[in-house]
């Protein structure tokens, strides 16, 4: 009882009772399936509020800490450790907060197999939060490939019509990146003795040129998973045929775990590597941002412009990540956030309208603006602040990364920041290319085609909009008034980088 | 006292007499009648070797032997008469649904 | 007594409105909606005035913060108005006129014949106005570059959703992508310069560690002394920013095409205030241009360039409402000209005379349109009798100066008030315009620039030409078109508007009359560097002879012999190609469509077609990654190793298992009873080897 009583572990696992539920109630009895699955979520998203209540903000080390033996076994000391800090709370609450919204999302759209889709989720969320959360790497790497497994068959029987052969792409490439981490995970475990985080980080000692070949083992995992440039082949086909629910979370949530592991392990544990690797994964996230906008544009599918530019947004995010300064890595979290919601509410908008054209072609839109007032206008919103206008979240996280970027002694170079401002001008090129091409403009082909099935195309219900809507509300909320949330992170960046200026001054 | 030797004789000769009539009869009440005489012959062989060896184990296990043979005797009959009734006959050549 | 606290409240105001409109204007009327949107404004006008008293007693920068922002490290944002006399001077100007315009758009939204009684398009129309109030407010409010900037994109969006307004049309109301195209043009050419501006705050924050006015302007000096270059890249690139927002060379291209915006926004957003807001970013940081006089000659060269080319065009335009923008993006050149120099007050002084008398000249376009289309509507109506339900009606523009003429009588309230506000942008004394934008060309003189002068005075005379030429078109000479000939008065929401604006036009000039200085004394408190200008006769004299000159000519080709219906303009009898190249707006468009658009387009489809899709995504993944891996499991391990080699050993061992497996399947008959036979033998075997082992 005292195991599963702990806030984390509970917050973790509270999604299997729900899988337990789930596996007791008839397959004929849709709606009870999807009341269970989005009231464990929402369950789940109630105890993480109570986590951020227990969590003290001005405390920039592991809290919250539930860490038992695990495996002992001929040296080897594998703990389960759950741990929680400002690295991570946000990323937990995105991930508890988006869950209940994309089940939401599925009401209507998933009609076939629905246990086996809410079953899946609930596991999928079960993954996720413990990647965020755990300290050990063994227990790292279990629920890293443990939220594979759900994705897969999320994409792979709920998807599109290339679904297989997505789903296996997506499935394989992570995998061939986490081999290289396991390898990494073992090598630490083996010399350095231990698995758990924050000893690894206490012990350090690793000589710069190991640090840099075990950098580059960790690396190649995050890098597939973020998507950096040029590792982002899968992300258009897993996208493009995941259903809507999977994609809002494969964007919101899965592609964080990549960043994050850049974070949480590729930081702090090779302090010295990543001094040495900033400038190399900087030039990688600049082309990324360039080309991730130039690409989106070019894009004849809603989806694949909203999955290309999640490459755009991400290089962000990782350019602000190896300025290896407060601004730019506060400014890196803050914006993994931002494209959770965004781009979530993105591919949940898209689905929206998709459940009733059954098309994504850029060419038989148009013109919705005036047929579904309401869409357009949360449409024109969510666009504006994955394109960055200031008051509206994605600003706050694009300037302080670029700001952070431009001064940082580890870069030292403005040329980083400049280009990327650059694909701050071409965001503003796809994404008003794609509200026009959708809500502006003559009526679209689409509006008489939904109308020769029967009924013409509508506007938002209130579902659906209840399902936006509190993505709208943080959307604002971040761009308005995000002090709550630079200061649930602050004790814990700073912390990071003060280790940072050790390491540089130790490289010198 | 009679010796042991002709409770063993006793049990092995019903035991042979149920076999054969397990393999050799055909109608299902008989085989029946059989195995429990098979059974019986373990419990007389049981009995007689726990008296010898004044332990209690051996005349507790005809106990569980007999209980199983009740339960056995009627999951059995409860199957031949579901038998009969899908297949209007017991005539054991008929059975031979186990083969792969 | 002082009303600082009221600071935020002009951005509240707004907000409120909208909020309102947007929540429960469903159930709103017109009447209802209008009042409620320029109730808001009108607030914010109120809130102005009483922030500019109270600075009449306490002329130093009153600081107000209502909330953090983002603080990390040293980067310290909070969202803090500041309320001085720069700040205040461009609040009056904005709620001002922003009140009257939405006043007027009660009127004119109703009266366009695109409305259609569309209440929800009503509604929108003016939440969007609020909006962009609420923006500019931000924009001017501000207290730090940020803050700024965050107005500055915030009205650069007010100003996408305006222009395209009517999105689903273009501006002859036919289907069409043109008006959506002419929106997202002028997002991404402020996107353009909001680039220039990013990097200058990134240039700026890690100079001076701050982004807040007063903590930037106070290191200025010193960091001039030591860095001189670091200055003038954060000028310029602000002037990227500031050519970006106010239409200058070579970002002015998205304001002629923001025409398509129904008139009320050109008037307020793209003439009277939006647009200004680079001269008022370079007015608000003259502490630093002031230390780097070689971005100051550029800036006002700029100024100058775009002043007079963008006069040029204008000349050759027919649309009357392209004429007054061309013409806004030659004004915004004297201002930024002005400011560059140094002449702080003067670029002011220009902004707020030209927000009266172009937002006066735009609405009264307005008005004349509204009054073309009535005129058409009426004929239409008329012929409508017999010609049923004709499909092929001529597409009628009521935008074009050619199908006008003698407007002056059908339409006389609209008449005499264009006429005021053409005056007061040729310059002609004692209007408006004179006196603000002789002091530009004053301190251009006495500053020593010459050559920004000379191109300021040719502009100024070509200012002078195109509005005679537009005032001959339009008011004077025969109806050269039906429509014209039937065109009827605006109403009096439309006209009354009209009228204090173009009271404003005539005695707008009374705020910095040489010698009393009134403007300049103001700003004096705020912008440090402020020169006490002359009045210098020769150059009044010489800019007027030269407006005169203009409309003389203008006369001549114009006003003497009128123009016929379907005849070629005379100036382009005379010119020829010239005046092709002035009305084909020396082909900038084409120019940037050719080099740059198409060019990013290619680049953009060939990334993602061909290098991303068929290169990375199909050949290098499919091919070469799943191609190798497959020939490696197929033919190398499959057919060679697993196939000859160990398919060999296991198929063989397969064979003899199948062969065994046949020959004792005849033990498995089903029947119970041979099992048990079976099992008698295994027991009877094993006892039988336990026996006898």
């Amino acid at each position: 009882m005292e195991f599963i009583l702990q806030p984390l572990t509970l917050m973790t696992f509270f999604p299997l009772l729900g899988v337990l539920v789930l596996l007791f109630i008839p397959s004929e009895k849709k709606n009870a399936m999807r009341w269970t699955a989005l009231i464990a979520s929402l369950i789940t998203f109630l105890i993480s509020i109570w986590v951020l209540t227990m969590f003290n903000a001005s405390n920039p080390d592991l809290q919250l800490v539930a860490k038992y033996n695990w495996i002992t076994v001929a040296g080897w000391n594998i703990q389960y450790y759950l741990g929680i800090d400002g690295l991570s709370i946000l990323l937990v609450l995105l991930t508890t907060f988006l869950s209940p919204i994309s089940i939401l999302s599925t009401w209507t759209a998933v009609e076939e197999r629905v246990k086996e889709f809410m079953i899946f989720f609930l596991l999928l969320e079960v993954g996720m939060t413990g990647v965020f959360l755990a300290q050990d790497l063994f227990l790292f790497y279990v629920f890293w490939e443990f939220t594979l497994v759900p994705m897969y068959f999320l994409i792979g029987i709920w998807g599109g019509p290339r679904r297989i052969y997505a789903a296996l792409k997506f499935f394989l490439y992570t995998m061939a990146g986490s081999i290289l981490m396991l390898l990494a995970i073992l090598w630490l475990g083996i010399y350095q003795g231990t698995f758990s985080v924050p000893d690894l980080i206490t012990k350090g000692g690793i000589d710069p040129h190991t640090q840099l070949w075990l950098f580059i083992a960790f690396a190649a995992a995050f890098a597939i998973k973020v998507p950096m440039w040029p590792l982002h082949s899968w992300l258009p086909d897993a996208h493009v045929e995941a259903p809507t629910a999977g994609s809002v979370i494969l964007a919101g949530v899965l592609l964080k775990m990549g960043t994050y592991g850049f974070l949480r392990f590729n930081l702090t544990l090779f302090p010295q590597a990543a001094v040495q690797a900033a400038p190399v994964i900087a030039v990688l996230a600049v082309i990324g941002i360039i080309y991730g906008a130039a690409v989106s544009y070019a894009q004849a599918d809603i989806k694949k412009l909203v999955a290309y530019s999640s490459v755009s947004h991400l290089g962000f995010v990782m350019l602000g990540l190896f300025a290896l300064n407060p601004q730019g890595i506060q400014g890196g979290i803050l914006q993994m956030i931002n494209h959770g919601l965004s781009t979530g509410a993105l591919f949940l908008l898209v689905g929206m309208v998709y459940e009733q054209t059954h098309t994504r072609e850029f060419k038989v839109y148009g013109g919705l603006w005036k047929v579904t007032p309401i869409f357009g206008t949360i449409f024109l919103i969510v666009s504006l602040s994955s394109m960055g206008l200031p008051g509206l979240n994605g600003f706050v996280g694009e300037f302080t990364i670029l700001l952070g970027t431009f001064g940082s002694t580890v870069l030292h170079s403005p040329w980083y920041a400049g280009l990327a401002a650059l694909g701050v001008i071409m965001a503003a090129v796809y994404i008003l290319y794609m509200f026009q091409k959708i809500f502006m403009g003559p009526e679209g082909s689409i509006v008489e085609e939904v109308k020769k099935h029967g009924h013409a195309l509508r506007d938002l219900n209130w579902r659906e909009i209840v399902t936006i809507v509190p993505l709208l509300i943080f959307i604002f909320w971040i761009g308005l008034y995000p002090a709550p949330f630079f200061h649930l992170m602050a004790p814990s960046v700073d912390k990071l980088t003060a280790a940072f200026q050790a390491a540089a001054l130790a490289m010198r | 006292m009679v010796p042991v030797s002709y409770y063993v004789a006793l049990s092995a000769i019903l035991f042979t007499i149920g076999a054969l009539g397990v393999l050799i009869r055909r109608n299902p009440l008989i085989i029946f009648m059989s195995i429990e005489l098979m059974l019986n012959a373990a419990n007389l062989a049981m009995v007689a070797f726990a008296r010898i060896y004044t332990v209690l184990e051996g005349q507790i296990f005809v106990f569980f032997v007999m209980t199983v043979a009740a339960a056995e005797v009627a999951v059995g009959l409860a199957l031949i008469v579901a038998i009969f009734r899908t297949k209007h006959s017991i005539n054991i050549d008929e059975m031979n649904s186990l083969k792969g | 007594m002082t009303f600082f606290y009221l600071a935020p409240w002009i951005v509240f105001f707004p907000v409120i409105g909208l909020l309102v409109n947007m929540i429960f204007g469903g159930r709103f009327s017109e009447k209802v909606i209008g009042t409620v949107a320029s109730l808001a404004s009108g607030l914010a006008f109120v809130c102005s005035v009483l922030l500019a008293y109270s600075l009449t007693g306490h002329p130093e920068a009153f600081r107000w913060t209502i909330g953090e922002w983002i603080h990390i490290g040293t980067l310290q944002l909070d969202w803090t108005f500041r309320v001085d006399t720069l700040s205040t001077t461009m609040m009056l100007v904005v709620s001002g006129v922003g009140t009257l315009i939405h006043i007027y758009a009660i009127g004119y939204m109703h009266e366009d014949v695109r409305f259609k009684s569309d209440l929800k398009r009503f509604r929108r129309f003016f939440v969007f106005l609020n909006l962009f109030i609420a923006a500019m407010m931000i924009l001017v409010g501000g207290d730090s570059y940020l803050m700024l900037f965050v107005g500055w994109e915030g009205v650069g969006l007010c100003s996408f959703l305006l222009i395209g307004f009517w999105y689903e049309m273009d501006t002859l109301a036919r289907p069409s992508w043109a008006n959506s195209n002419a929106a997202k043009k002028a997002m991404i050419a402020n996107r353009i310069g909001d680039f220039g501006f990013l990097i200058a705050s990134f240039l700026m924050f890690w100079a001076f560690h701050s982004l807040q006015f007063d903590q930037v302007f106070q290191q200025a000096p010193a960091i001039a002394a030591s860095n001189p270059g670091l200055i003038t890249a954060i000028t310029l690139f602000l002037l990227l920013g500031v050519t970006g927002k106010s239409a200058q060379i070579p970002l002015f291209v998205w304001l002629p095409d923001a025409m398509a915006g129904p008139t009320p926004v050109s008037a307020l957003i793209h003439a009277a205030t939006m647009v200004t807001a680079g001269v008022y970013l370079i007015a608000r940081s003259a502490a630093l241009y002031v230390t780097v006089p070689a971005a100051q000659f550029i800036v006002a060269m700029v100024g100058a360039l775009t002043a007079i080319f963008a006069a040029t065009i204008a000349v050759g335009q027919y649309d009357i409402k392209k004429v007054l923008a061309y013409s806004t993006i030659s004004q915004l050149g004297f201002m930024v000209a002005g400011v560059g120099m140094g002449a702080f007050a003067a670029g002011m002084f220009h902004l707020v005379t030209h927000a009266f008398f172009k937002a006066l000249l735009f609405l009264s376009a307005g008005s004349v349109i509204l009054g073309m289309e009535r005129g058409h509507h009426h004929l239409a109506h008329h012929k409508g009798h017999d010609e049923h339900g004709d499909p092929h009606e001529e597409v009628f523009d009521p935008n074009d100066m050619r199908n006008m003429g003698g407007l002056r009588k059908t339409m006389p309230v609209t008449f005499w008030v264009y006429l005021i506000g053409a005056l007061a942008l040729a310059g002609i004394f004692p209007f408006a315009g004179f006196w603000s934008k002789d002091e530009i060309l004053a301190n251009a003189q006495q500053g020593g620039f010459t050559a920004v002068y000379w191109l300021l005075a040719i502009a100024a005379f070509f200012t002078a030409f195109y509005m005679g030429r537009q005032i001959w078109m339009v008011f004077f000479g025969e109806p050269r078109h039906e429509a014209a000939a039937h065109a009827e008065e605006s109403p009096k929401v439309v006209t009354v508007p009209l009228m204090v604006l173009a009271a404003l036009s005539v005695v707008g000039g009374a705020l910095n009359l040489p010698g009393v200085e009134t403007l300049t004394k103001w700003l004096e408190h705020t912008v440090e560097f402020i020169k006490p200008s002359e009045f210098i006769m020769s150059v009044a004299l010489i800019s007027t002879a030269l407006a005169l000159i203009a409309i003389f000519i203008s006369w001549l080709l114009y006003g003497r012999k009128p123009l016929k219906a379907g005849e070629v303009d005379p100036l382009k009898k005379m010119l020829g190609p010239i005046f092709t190249g002035m009305e084909r707006r020396w082909f900038v468009d084409e120019g940037y469509k050719a080099l740059f658009i198409d060019r990013y387009v290619d680049i953009a489809r060939f990334t993602a077609d061909v290098i991303d899709w068929k290169f990375w995504h199909d050949w290098f993944h499919e091919k070469v990654i799943a191609g190798t891996y497959n020939w490696l499991s197929n033919v190398m391990l499959n057919r060679y190793a697993d196939q000859r080699g160990i398919d060999g050993f296991f198929n063989g061992l397969g064979e003899w298992t199948k062969n065994a497996a046949a020959g004792l399947r005849r033990f498995q008959n089903g029947f119970v009873r041979s099992y048990a036979l079976f099992v008698l033998i295994g027991v009877v075997a094993i006892l039988g080897y336990l026996l006898f082992k």
